[in-house]
């Protein structure tokens, strides 16, 4: 196909048509990525429905379908409202910073052993360096709404992050101690041979914490203090409308999917199918990806509806005081188990 | 021109300009985020050099990290543009002969010895070169002491700044998350047995005198 596209496009020059290839690689990766980002809101504002016995939207198009849609066009027509005395730059680059690492991390993810957009050797380093950066919207955008309230959430949101970051770190490097490989496709390949073998077992510890810290990163419910309605109205988009506070949606729930996604990938096998025989292996290897995100990501729904909101110093607590000593600990069990006792293979 | 060139002058123009708006720029906030865009930029031409285990890091570490928290000190600053303003022109003389020593002793340097012949471009690496893998076996076997020695003066500080800020106040309130763990029903809840009352239990003259007042 590359071929084809380069006798295509011969005439134009060089540079040109390597930026034209990867720009439309990007669509290919977005453009599926943004209606599931669309429909994963529909499905949280059906599913938490059931769960609390309505039956959720319903009106727009056939069973509600259309919703989604219908939400993305009532926010384009709406006014995006600039305070007069907040900083108008960062004010509208702040959701934008808060969007582009949830969607840039993508370029490294392998959906299949063959289908990544960019095989980098450091690819779980990557993920972990831009989730980091998806901060810098929510803090920027407190500060520059120049309001109480947005601030607040802000500072909340920022000492949240950097703790669990920590955690989330360091459950990561569990990971690649078992894998002994930074490369996100390479931890797929070392998970092969069935359910048993996946990360969740031998890594089961650093699966629980890294999924809590995700959670916690992306400002979820449980630890959605950062915009607790009841204390701080909404927290650091408070000052937000029409399709500013659009993309600090989007932004939210494609971080939800980017998270359900990377814990397949380093402790639920990925694209592999849980048994490696033949009614299994017949179905595609994106089938497999796609279902267990999906599941992973119901998990995300499933908290908000069960969980009241944590208390702030309990937030803080769980993160230093009980998930990083726990992922020191199993690190150190790691390292151990695989070189220095007999069940070194459970372990990678 | 091939697209690494172009990226290559994209990026350094950006971090130049980035690096240029941290000094020059009044409001303390917007000086920090241009210092995150000129770390951000330096790693994209880092990666243009194949050091991408650097340039990863250098994301993760001052981006993701450092800068977070240095951001969260500035913008709890009451911010006085006035005065910042206030100093220009008396620190002007000082800072511009810092200025022109920094640059005319990188230009001795670059110019004596520095030139195309000597840093010839980098040997492309085969596609299954490890960047990270090369760097931490250079680190764990030939440089592991002065590493260790690194990690633990890094420890030394981390303890000492804990140390230096952490004071007992005796007034604050805080709770003890192990007792509330422990805490069953009988500790905080009293359940008193009653016969319900309805009226036919309550003499008929009470209750209407009750409605009354």
């Amino acid at each position: 196909m590359h071929d084809f596209y380069l006798s295509m496009t011969g005439w134009l020059p060089e540079f040109l048509q390597t930026t034209i290839w990867i720009m439309l690689k990007i669509v290919l990766i977005m453009a599926p990525l943004m209606v599931c980002v669309a429909y994963f809101t529909f499905a949280e504002r059906k599913l938490i429905g059931y769960m609390q016995t309505r039956i959720g939207p319903n009106r727009v198009g056939p069973k509600g379908w259309l919703q989604p849609i219908a939400d993305a066009l009532k926010l384009l027509m709406k006014e995006i409202i600039i305070p007069t005395k907040s900083n108008k730059y960062l004010f509208l680059i702040a959701p934008i910073l808060s969007l582009a690492p949830a969607l840039a991390a993508w370029a490294v993810m392998p959906f299949t052993s063959d289908l990544v957009l960019a095989n980098i050797d450091a690819s779980l380093l990557y993920v972990l360096a831009l989730t980091s950066m998806g901060v810098y919207g929510v803090i920027v955008a407190g500060w520059a709404s120049n309001s109480k309230y947005a601030f607040l959430g802000a500072m909340r949101s920022a000492a949240q992050i950097v703790a669990y970051e920590i955690a989330m770190g360091f459950a990561l490097v569990g990971v690649l101690m078992a894998a002994g490989s930074l490369n996100l496709r390479e931890i797929v390949l070392h998970q092969s041979g069935g359910l048993w073998e996946w990360y969740w077992l031998p890594l089961f510890p650093l699966f629980i914490v890294y999924f809590i810290s995700g959670v916690a990163e992306t400002n979820r419910a449980p630890f959605d203090v950062a915009e607790g309605e009841s204390e701080i109205v909404a927290g650091f988009h408070v000052e937000y409308s029409g399709m500013a506070f659009a993309v600090f949606f989007l932004a939210e729930y494609a971080n939800m999917i980017l998270i359900a996604a990377l814990t397949v990938l380093m402790f639920l096998g990925g694209w592999l199918p849980p048994i490696e025989a033949a009614p299994f292996t017949w179905l595609p290897g994106v089938f497999w990806f796609f279902a267990k995100t999906c599941v992973v990501a119901f998990f995300f729904l499933w908290f908000r509806a069960t969980f009241p909101r944590y208390r702030y110093d309990q937030i803080m607590r769980l993160g230093w005081k009980v998930l990083i000593p726990v992922t020191l600990v199993w690190i150190v069990i790691i390292g151990l188990g695989k070189f220095y006792t007999p069940f070194g293979s459970f372990f990678s | 021109m091939t697209f690494l060139q172009i990226a290559f002058y994209v990026f350094s123009a950006i971090l130049v300009v980035s690096a240029g708006m941290v000094v020059t720029i009044r409001n303390p906030v917007k000086s920090a985020l241009f210092l995150v865009l000129a770390f951000f930029s330096a790693s994209c031409v880092w990666i243009t050099l194949q050091a991408e285990f650097l340039a990863i890091v250098l994301v993760l570490v001052y981006v993701g990290a450092v800068m977070v928290l240095f951001l969260f000190v500035v913008m709890m600053l009451d911010i006085d543009l006035a005065k910042l303003r206030a100093g220009f022109t008396r620190y002007l003389p000082i800072g511009s002969v810092i200025a022109i020593l920094l640059v005319g002793e990188i230009a001795l340097v670059m110019l004596g010895s520095f030139n195309g012949a000597e840093y010839a471009n980098p040997a492309s690496h085969a596609a299954d070169y490890s960047n990270s893998k090369a760097l931490g076996l250079q680190i764990y076997t030939d440089y592991v002491y002065a590493f260790e020695i690194a990690a633990l003066i890094l420890l030394v500080a981390i303890i000492a700044a804990i140390a230096l800020t952490m004071r007992r106040r005796p007034n604050t309130k805080y709770n003890n998350p192990t007792e509330q763990v422990k805490v069953n029903r009988d500790d905080r809840l009293r359940i008193v047995k009653m016969k319900p009352e309805t009226p036919a239990d309550t003499p008929a003259d009470t209750v209407i005198r009750g409605k009354e007042s």
